[in-house]
């Protein structure tokens, strides 16, 4: 009943804040409780004689009313709270004055209009009626020290009962609003928590999903990488198996020429064996770095700096990216230039790490000459009078001694394509996460992005992107030695 | 019998040269070595007529033994060179580029050479 005429009065503001629809159903509930209120003190003062109160509090009551009806019209929030407060305070003041002035019992009323601003309309306003109530008490005080006689309009034989009622319905009236004041406090608590609990829920899945996304861009790029792997381990297994084989025949050979006492011949046949099990120490070698780069790639970091051979490194995962981009695409074709500085040395690094950047732009850069190389075959078979330059796609991947950001020395590792370039209104979300340019389902849009936490903040180090549209894009790594 | 072999893999020529060594020996066959695709049309342009075994890897860099097989068929059809591709991938894919093309034979890694050698006989 009490919440069914309270809900008449709220008017709906979807677009105002959860705390401004709060604040109104508190004003709300707060009128609607003092106009039961006063239809009590009406009553009372009617039994108690004193009339004058009773039209006080009848007109303050249609006052009320109307201000309800102004709220639901939506009308701000605060000055419905203070033109509450203003009518009440001005009918306190009249009911006091008529009743004995000081030494009413309607006085201590005036309490209720501070402390029942302060809650539904918050501190200023609080402050605000505390100052005015406080004061008409002086200005009560004071004309009651300079003799002034105030009029006291109810029964004599009514004091008590008056007084009574006057006490009860302001402990009451303050208690009632106290309780919609916590009740609303309580829900919003609620709510807030329930928003809290579900945020933070929605965090951990997010934070669950983002380790998987990038456990899985790992994994993405291995397969990229599985049939390179497969190519750059099968080749050398290849010499292994053909060497050996052919040992086992020059063995023979040797043994006959020995039998046949032909010491020149078996010297000579000796050598080969001998070049060719260097050879099969080579290959073997070779496919047990690529095992080893393979699980490397795969692990997780221990984070672990080691001393690495930057240009093994870096020469390792060109070949391995384009054996795998052309075991994919048949028709991928680029030139590949390596210029590696060789005073550089080892230098320490966590190798994964570095090795899964230097892929990455390795990819991307493969990536970049193959739409390139694509859409200038497509504007020459659109348009087949016209010559079109020939295009070669071109990745080049360079390694070079050089200052560090923080003035040391340091190593620059750059990888450069002749491909289409990277848009200017692009370029500064390219390292952001999840931001690519692939079509969906392509890309993670998680590779530069790792790539830079990676360099700056795992090595200290800087990733850098120069671009022209039409021409190309050269990022480079920066690392401390 | 002259055969050109096409392999960026430069250990393939001691590889040839060993498992081979009796029939360059005995004049039977006789090898040349190209490292890419460019090498290898380079080469035919200077030497034509005189290859009649190609024998080609298909992963390379730069051009491809597809592309390679695909130049040669087009530019060498009287008389045309016998064209065998070997890959270290056997897919389906790549065999039927290469048959397209129009490959001799297709082969794949590891070689078996003792097959190879009956290739060349016949």
């Amino acid at each position: 009943m009490f919440k069914l005429i309270v809900d008449f009065f709220i008017p709906a503001q979807p677009d105002k804040s959860a705390e401004y629809q709060r604040r109104v159903r508190l004003v709300a509930y707060a009128i609607v409780v003092t106009m039961v209120f006063a239809l009590f003190y009406v009553t009372t003062s009617w039994v108690a004689g004193y009339f004058t109160g009773l039209y006080i509090m009848l007109g303050s009551w249609i006052g009320y009313l109307i201000l309800l009806f102004l709220l639901k019209q939506g009308l701000d929030v605060f000055k419905v709270a203070n033109i509450f407060g203003l009518i009440g305070i001005i009918s306190i003041y009249g009911s006091i004055y008529f009743s004995g002035g000081f030494e009413s019992p309607v006085l201590p009323w005036l309490a209720s209009t501070p402390i029942v601003l302060l809650l539904i309309a918050g501190k200023k306003s609080g402050y605000f009626w505390a100052f005015v109530a406080v004061l008409i008490v002086l200005n009560f005080g004071l004309m009651d020290y300079l003799g002034f006689q105030f009029p006291k309009q109810y029964y004599e034989s009514k004091e008590d009962y008056f007084t009574l009622s006057c006490q009860t319905g302001l402990v009451l009236i303050i208690f009632f609003i106290s309780i919609v004041f916590e009740n609303l406090r309580v829900k919003a608590f609620n709510e807030v928590t329930q928003q809290k609990n579900a945020l933070e829920t929605t965090l951990s899945e997010l934070k669950a999903t983002q380790k998987q996304l990038i456990q899985s861009e790992k994994m993405a790029s291995l397969g990229e990488l599985t049939a390179g792997i497969a190519h750059e381990i099968q080749n050398p297994l290849n010499f292994v198996n053909n060497f050996s084989e052919v040992n086992t025949e020059l063995i023979d050979e040797m043994q006959l020429e020995l039998d046949q006492g032909n010491l020149i011949e078996a010297k000579a046949i000796s050598n080969d064996i001998k070049e060719n099990e260097q050879k099969i120490t080579h290959h073997g070698k070779r496919a047990d770095a690529i095992v080893k780069g393979m699980l490397q790639h795969s692990r997780i970091s221990n984070g672990q700096k080691e001393s690495t051979d930057i240009n093994a490194l870096a020469g390792e995962y060109l070949r391995l990216a384009y054996h795998g981009l052309r075991a994919k695409d048949k028709l991928f074709n680029a030139t590949l230039i390596t210029e590696f500085d060789d005073s550089i040395g080892n230098i320490n690094i966590i190798p994964q790490d570095i090795g899964r950047v230097i892929l990455n732009l390795i990819t991307n850069a493969f990536y970049a000459v193959n739409e390139k190389n694509a859409s200038t075959l497509r504007q020459a078979q659109s348009n087949p009078s016209s010559a079109t330059p020939k295009y070669e796609p071109t990745v080049t991947v360079s390694t070079i001694s050089s200052k560090s950001p923080s003035g040391d020395l340091g190593v620059k590792i750059s990888v450069k394509d002749n491909g289409p370039g990277i848009p200017a209104k692009v370029l500064d979300k390219i390292f952001q996460p999840f931001f690519t340019t692939k079509p969906t389902g392509e890309g993670t849009g998680l590779g530069l992005s790792m790539s830079y936490e990676i360099v700056t903040k795992v090595h200290g180090g800087e990733l850098k992107v120069e671009t022209k549209e039409g021409d190309g894009s050269e990022f480079t790594i920066i690392l401390p030695v | 019998m002259k055969i050109l072999v096409v392999d960026d893999e430069r250990d393939i020529q001691t590889l040839f040269e060993q498992r081979f060594r009796k029939e360059i020996r005995d004049k039977s066959l006789e090898f040349v070595f190209a490292f890419s695709g460019e090498e290898a049309l380079t080469y035919l342009q200077q030497n034509e007529h005189e290859m009649v075994i190609i024998l080609s890897d298909i992963n390379m860099p730069g051009m491809s033994g597809l592309e390679l097989l695909r130049h040669i068929k087009q530019i060498y059809q009287n008389p045309p060179p016998i064209v065998m591709m070997i890959t270290a991938y056997g897919d389906a894919e790549n065999f039927d580029t290469a048959k397209k093309y129009g490959a001799d034979d297709f082969l794949t890694k590891p070689v078996d050479f003792n097959l190879l050698k009956e290739k060349f006989k016949q």
